[in-house]
């Protein structure tokens, strides 16, 4: 394209660059600030940006290193980091896999059967998703109270139950699923079917292995949404040893034993690996979130 | 034959879920709870059918799924209305028939001989040695001793066939469990009762109350009567003295009476709802207008490295919420926060971010635009894509500025389409309970209110600490304003769903 670009333009294009950059730098700052904490010595020591003397306590603690203090004290970590790291990738990892199996068999009926009420059942998944749960806390823990009487490791502060809290909430899951499964031809599963295939096999064998991309994009979706869900696990664990990483995380901040320094470095620690995973899958996240509702 | 074996584990999977769910079904029902075991009896009877009936195969296939999604979305829901018609709170927590139980259960020691004891230990439980006066000993079955309720157990006398007792428990084990073995009543093969008194001696005990007509009760140590009161939901004397524990009733419109009519609810409730709006409101505003402006920016074909732009820009939404909100907390700490220190070297100043209202709010504001621009960036961008060229070439050649192209063309050509979206961010933060709690917890507090409310309390936060963290754990009120939640939700999903048809059927 052969415009004329006067020197104005080359000042305003100079000035966006300015501006997107100063703008960042705000942004990110934060970031850089954590990080700068975490290498600081002690939990309440301010300085510059770039720490004058790098000291590695608050990571030996976040990996649960004990270290030897200044006034020659060992110091052991409070909390088990790490552990709940652990809790919350297993908890994520678990509902990740069951939500992905309950939500690609429903959506290989809802694409490729007939069944009645077939668009009111899609349509009211959906409407439920709507409200969060946050609204029905209440009536979460009485249930999860009630089941813990029969089935004392799906009750209560058990990491069985927060599993099955998050199963439920596979709505739009379902919709992802049947959107990719709507794009495939559906000649391939006839022609296995005159073949001689069942409905399952035509699924479980010539469907299936197409799909694995989406599957694995709501695999993703699913595990980060356990590892950053707040509520529900707050208020069905309780025990200190059990908590995931996202209710545990607030107890470095506590008024009466702040510990600023070992939060940075705890966070960064658990922050950088779900942060790569969120960017991996932000692509397929968004589309998810703008399309999801809207399409029909 | 791969084929054939196949198909019979599948068949033996099938029947050990099947006797599996069979057992529960029969423990609920043993445990007293008739209905519940009815509804579990429905759903495996609804299971038996999908999978052995051919006409239902489609079912197969959903069954799981729509199971899980009944049982933990839409039951909790459906749970939810049904608490906001109770009093359900921590001082009404039994169900009728368990406070009944609990009073019968109730002792209190009478004269009579006394029974010295010692507790053993039986691996992670324990059992109870007695020993009368005349030398006869009897020993309980091994008791886990964490119950918080009062429970009966039989004794039996110690035979030489029972395994021989492990060393008694030390002074100071006992004294850890005292508690619940003050709740134990020790039934001894006589047919008299005993229960702890001091730390070496069992005293015999008769029942506090025995059942009398109409399901009152009678106190055996002063002959007076308590009598159920199910409007209440607690056992009262005559003189009308409400005895705890209360049971579970249900009470009607009571707690949303006490929402929109008694003054001392309706009034934080109006304000916290006030700012609930406001809140959610100036966080639309915020996000959208810094996520348009940078998407126009990184839609400007003239700027270079727009791709590293994007992903520096878009960091805050990537970064899981629990961590960056809990960063910023240390970071506005008012006395050990970085930001406070910056601002003091610079101005000499130290905002109260955390004990001032006004400054409080202003602190949730920035963050939550910090952490909501990129989604409403990209979203932005997408619909800025959308946007013809043509209509900009046109406008260049009329002379227009940047500043006219975007109030003119961009901003009433993305309006539509965005507003359902908008609309999702509105209910989304209107119910945002995690920046909330772990930011501000809902404080500085209201210091002229009756139940614990905070001036940056959202109405799901206030919910949350009605129900959780309040003293009086008023589980019935929280659902009753959880329910009014709702209906709030279901209208702007409604308005969004209207506007989302509108638009979807002009661009077609």
């Amino acid at each position: 394209m052969a415009v004329v670009l006067d020197k104005s333009h080359r000042w305003r294009v100079a000035l966006a660059h300015l501006g997107v950059i100063a703008f960042i730098a705000t942004v990110i700052f934060p970031f850089l600030l954590i990080l700068s904490i975490s290498l600081r010595p002690g939990n309440f020591a301010s300085g510059d940006l770039i720490p004058s003397h790098i000291s590695l306590e608050h990571w030996r603690l976040a990996l649960g290193i004990a270290y030897q203090g200044p006034d020659g004290q060992l110091v052991e970590p409070q909390f088990n980091v790490l552990r709940w790291l652990w809790n919350s990738i297993k908890v994520a990892g678990m509902s990740a896999i069951i939500g992905l199996f309950l939500s690609t068999t429903c959506a290989y009926a809802f694409a490729r059967m007939q069944f009645v009420f077939k668009k009111q059942l899609m349509s009211s998944l959906l409407l439920m998703q709507m409200f969060p749960s946050v609204l029905a806390l209440v009536a979460i823990y009485a249930i999860f109270d009630q089941i813990g009487v029969y089935i004392p490791w799906l009750g209560i502060d058990t990491h069985g139950g927060l599993v099955l809290a998050y199963t439920g909430g596979i709505a739009l899951h379902i919709w992802t699923i049947k959107g990719y499964f709507d794009t495939i031809p559906t000649e391939i599963e006839e022609a296995a079917k005159v073949d001689g295939a069942t409905a399952f096999q035509a699924f479980r064998y010539v469907l299936l292995p197409m799909a694995v991309p989406i599957l694995m994009v709501v695999f993703l979706l699913a595990f980060i949404q356990g590892i950053i869900e707040y509520p529900i696990a707050s208020v069905l664990l309780h025990e200190k040893d059990n908590l995931t990483l996202a209710v545990g995380a607030k107890q470095f901040l506590y008024p009466q034993h702040y510990r600023w320094g070992d939060f940075a470095a705890a966070a960064i620690l658990s922050g950088l690996p779900i942060t790569a995973v969120f960017l991996l899958a932000q692509r397929w996240m968004i589309s998810g979130l703008t399309s999801g509702g809207v399409k029909g | 034959m791969g084929r054939k074996l196949e198909k019979w584990v599948l068949l033996a999977v099938a029947a050990v879920l099947l006797l599996a769910g069979l057992f529960l079904t029969y423990k609920i029902y043993i445990a007293g709870q008739p209905l519940l075991a009815l509804v579990c009896l429905a759903i495996l009877g609804t299971a038996v059918y999908v999978y052995s009936a051919v006409r239902a195969y489609a079912f197969r296939y959903l069954f799981p799924g729509l199971l899980a999604a009944v049982v933990f979305v839409l039951f909790p829901l459906i749970y939810t209305f049904a608490i906001g018609f109770t009093n359900f709170s921590s001082k009404n927590l039994l169900t009728y028939e368990r406070a009944r139980q609990y009073f019968l259960d109730e002792t209190y020691t009478v004269d009579g001989d006394r029974l010295a004891f010692t507790l053993h230990r039986d691996g992670n439980a324990f059992r109870i040695r007695l020993q009368d006066e005349k030398g006869g000993t009897f020993v309980t079955p091994a008791l886990a001793l964490k119950q918080a309720e009062p429970v009966s157990v039989d004794a039996h006398a110690l035979a030489p066939s029972d395994p021989p007792l492990t060393e008694a428990v030390d002074l100071k084990t006992l004294i850890q469990n005292l508690k619940a073995l003050k709740q134990v009543a020790v039934k001894l093969p006589n047919g008299a009762a005993a229960s702890v008194e001091g730390l070496h001696e069992f005293a015999p005990v008769r029942p506090l109350y025995v059942a009398g007509a109409e399901g009152a009760l009678v106190n055996q140590q002063d002959q007076s009567v308590i009598k159920p009161n199910f409007t209440t939901g607690f056992f009262e004397s005559s003189t009308g003295e409400q005895i705890k524990p209360g049971f579970k009733v249900g009470i009607g419109w009571a707690n949303f009476k006490h929402i929109f009519t008694e003054r001392s609810f309706s009034e934080p409730f109006l304000r916290i709802f006030l700012w609930t709006i406001i809140f959610s409101g100036l966080t639309v505003v915020f996000t959208f207008g810094v996520g348009v402006v940078l998407a126009v920016l990184l839609n400007w074909e003239a700027l270079r490295f727009r791709g590293f732009y994007r992903v520096m820009l878009f960091l805050p939404y990537a970064v899981p919420g629990f961590i960056s909100i809990l960063v910023f907390k240390g970071l506005f700490n008012e006395n050990f926060g970085e930001l406070n220190a910056m601002l003091n070297m610079l101005f000499g100043v130290r905002p109260a971010w955390f004990s001032d209202p006004l400054l409080a709010k202003v602190m949730l504001l920035i963050v939550n635009t910090w952490l909501g621009y990129p989604y409403m960036m990209v979203l932005c961008m997408g619909l800025i894509k959308a946007i013809p060229a043509d209509l900009y070439e046109a406008s260049a050649i009329a002379g227009a500025g940047p500043l006219t192209n975007f109030f003119r063309i961009t901003l009433p050509l993305i309006a539509r389409p965005i507003m359902p979206l908008l609309i999702s961010s509105f209910a989304f933060n209107f119910n945002n309970f995690v920046l909330i709690s772990l930011l501000t917890g809902g404080r500085p507090d209201f210091l002229d209110t009756k139940v614990p409310a905070g001036t940056t309390d959202l109405l799901v936060s206030y919910t949350y600490r009605i129900a959780f963290e309040d003293s009086g754990q008023n589980f019935g009120l929280a659902a009753a304003i959880s329910t009014v939640i709702f209906v709030m939700v279901a209208i702007l999903s409604l308005v969004n769903l209207r506007l989302t048809k509108v638009t979807q059927t002009e661009t077609r």
